[in-house]
């Protein structure tokens, strides 16, 4: 996708940063200019892969050492991946009886010190709800998966965007949050699977990653990380994992805090994490933020096709722009600064405004925000992107 | 020979070990431990056979037998 | 004198909040006992249930997990499987294992996983207050079934280990009691067997152990053992059921 943009947009790409230094993840999308130099030392390789599969990769190069999971459209490419690769290097993979018991086989794989993953789409993720409200509390490091489908109830298996409110609010049941990431291209859904584990083990808390059904679906030529099937997991050292209780004091894993005043406790130490984490781990890309009179704002899949309707208004002399998040939760405000109250806001969603809110907080009434969205099987193209980019204009 | 000693502050007065100990040697001491339960205490004085029952029996682990 | 009967190291020596006459304070010291005379505290990893038993972890002195309600044996199949040089059990009642987790616990014991599952029947639910459970009796009454257990209203009490011994991947299961002195040495050695089978890969064991939950009955804690040696291993017989 990014090699067929023109030249002019090329050059003007800016990976805009939060205010202060620029963290990792600024030097993570500039992979691939990191990546063409590691290639020439020969630790890459290209190939040509879906989404499914590139987060699989992406999980294995991390050192993920346990996976469980069960068959659901449309990420079943992601379980045959891990079936076929997880094996053969040593590590364990689980077909699941249900969802439940996978990401529950997630959090005991995690509390004996693994790194582990699971993955599903949007109904079988609300049924990975329980397990993951303790695995935050339990704050068990945790990477799950979710290629979206269409909603509610069993909806269809056509790719959507319609778990954003899940995703980002925590989705089950207490005062926690997820970080969520959303790859908008099969080399990020590569990238951001290595990414979520070292989040994971970092924060010690679920990382979801955050696609839909037609980045699990498509498949793009990508560079990988060469990778024997003799590596394993690069674990760090995890004092609190369960390993038996061989010279020192038995570790317990737990998310019930009975005694007065520990669940207000455990509660506080999680929000002081989130607070960190809001201030360091938002990511987001930018273009052409400095001129833009109207500024799309898009993440995954439908962040490409705004992309390219926003190529078609630049050649027409349109000054427009463009917010992509990559992390949902933390949602990326700082992104939010208009430089006037005319500047506004079109939010494009392969759901209903549900990203819509975040954009509506994060501008906290500075300017005006539009929605385009469609879900349920349909999404807005490009002519209808641009069609409404003309129509606020 | 033998003898047992109750840990009267893990004690919660089921008297499971009254029932069983088969020379009724153990009975209520119809006092109160620190956590306000009613424990049960051993007479020394009876002829204890160490056989054990009133400690397996017990739920929460508060009988030593000593033969 | 010697000392011939003393509290397991793998316990903590602290007061529970089990109810007087509960069970859970037997099978938590027989599973101790066990795991000090084979010698595998630094190398066990236990699962506590939700229910009574939730907090076994404070009692047992080895590492243990929280599970959610039901799916102990999916967090200990996963342990299980990262460290296989550990010996990992599941702890759980009968709302947990044979309701709520009923899927979970047919489908580790049908992979035969190597664990040791004690499996707690005592005929309700003990934490909320003694409702019906998939084990309750019929006639018995319990706070949701006021008039007792009526087979055409709640169907049967569900004999989970007898359906569990039709699974090829089981290798062992027995049912025991507390009832009586020599029932719990029984319950001791069933236990026993179940942990050395793990420790010589045999496969998936399972013990259930009936036990009494006098406030829930109703009854004292001696009418809990004799209603338990009159009526409920009538309906669930005990001895090696595979």
């Amino acid at each position: 996708m990014r090699g067929d943009l023109p030249g002019l947009l090329h050059r003007n790409i800016q990976i805009s940063v939060a205010a202060g230094t620029v963290p990792e993840w600024g030097l993570s999308l500039l992979s691939e200019v990191s990546m063409a130099r590691e290639k020439h030392q020969k630790k890459l390789k290209k190939i040509l892969i879906t989404g499914n599969e590139a987060i699989a990769e992406g999980a294995l190069s991390a050192g993920c050492d346990f996976y469980a999971g069960y068959p659901i459209t449309p990420q079943n490419e992601l379980i045959a991946y891990m079936a076929k690769y997880m094996p053969e290097s040593g590590r364990v993979f689980i077909q699941a009886e249900s969802e439940l018991a996978a990401i529950n086989m997630v959090y005991g794989a995690s509390a004996a010190g693994a790194r582990a993953m699971t993955s599903s789409s949007s109904p079988g993720i609300s049924l990975k709800q329980e397990g993951i409200s303790y695995i935050a509390g339990a704050e068990l490091p945790a990477v799950i998966v979710n290629i979206m489908r269409g909603g509610p109830g069993l909806g269809n298996i056509a790719p959507a965007q319609s778990d954003y409110f899940q995703a980002t609010r925590g989705g089950g049941h207490g005062d926690y949050h997820t970080i969520v990431l959303a790859p908008a291209y099969v080399q990020e859904a590569y990238d951001l699977a290595r990414t979520s584990f070292d989040l994971a083990d970092k924060y010690r808390m679920p990382v979801m990653i955050l696609g839909d059904g037609f980045l699990g679906q498509m498949m793009e030529p990508i560079l990988v990380r060469r990778r024997s099937p003799a590596t394993k997991g690069h674990n760090k050292e995890k004092p609190w994992a369960l390993t038996g209780c061989e010279g020192r004091r038995p570790n317990i894993i737990k998310s019930f805090a009975l005694a007065e005043g520990a669940l207000e406790q455990l509660n506080l130490k999680l929000q002081q994490k989130y607070k960190v984490i809001k201030n360091k781990e938002a990511r987001f890309e930018g273009l052409f933020l400095d001129d833009a009179k109207i500024v799309l704002v898009a993440y995954g899949t439908m962040a490409r096709i705004a992309k390219s309707s926003l190529t078609r208004l630049r050649l027409a002399g349109e000054r427009v722009g463009m917010i992509r998040p990559i992390s949902l939760w933390p949602f990326p405000q700082k992104a939010f600064c208009p430089r006037s109250k005319k500047i506004k806001y079109l939010v494009i969603e392969m759901s209903y405004g549900q990203m819509l809110e975040d954009v509506q907080l994060a501008l906290n009434g500075k300017a005006q925000v539009e929605f385009l969205g469609r879900s349920g099987g349909g999404l807005p193209s490009e002519e209808e992107i641009i069609n409404k980019v003309k129509k606020i204009l | 020979m033998a003898k047992i000693i109750i840990n009267q502050d893990k004690c919660k007065g089921c008297l499971l070990c009254v029932s069983f100990c088969p020379k009724g040697l153990i009975k209520k001491s119809g006092k109160l431990n620190k956590r306000g339960l009613s424990y049960v205490e051993f007479d020394s004085r009876g002829k204890c056979i160490g056989c054990g029952q009133c400690a397996v029996i017990c739920p929460d682990c508060c009988i030593e037998i000593y033969k | 004198m010697e000392k011939i009967f003393f509290p397991p190291e793998s316990l903590y020596d602290v007061p529970t909040h089990y109810c007087p006459g509960c069970g859970h304070g037997i099978a938590h010291r027989l599973v101790a006992e066990i795991i000090d005379q084979l010698g595998i505290r630094e190398k066990t990893i236990g699962i506590a249930p939700v229910g009574c038993a939730v907090i076994a972890y404070d009692y047992w002195k080895f590492d243990c997990s929280e599970a959610a309600h039901g799916r102990a044996l999916a967090v200990a199949t996963a342990i299980k499987r990262v460290r296989p040089q550990n010996i990992v059990f599941t702890y759980q009642g009968d709302g947990d294992l044979a309701a709520i987790g009923t899927n979970e616990t047919i489908h580790a014991a049908n992979r035969g996983e190597n664990l040791t599952v004690i499996f707690i029947n005592n005929a309700v639910y003990g934490m909320t207050g003694g409702q019906m459970a998939p084990t309750t009796l019929l006639g018995q009454k319990t706070s949701t079934t006021l008039d007792g257990r009526d087979r055409q209203k709640h169907g049967y009490p569900l004999k989970i280990s007898e359906m569990l011994a039709l699974l090829p991947g089981v290798h062992y299961i027995e049912r025991v009691s507390l009832h009586s002195p020599q029932e719990v040495l029984k319950a001791k050695s069933a236990i026993r067997q179940a942990f050395e089978n793990q420790i010589n890969n045999a496969g998936f064991s399972l013990v259930e152990i009936l036990s009494p939950c006098p406030t829930c009955w109703g009854l004292s804690p001696k009418e809990s053992l004799d209603w338990i040696r009159d009526h409920m291993q009538k309906e669930f017989p005990l001895g090696r059921i595979k």
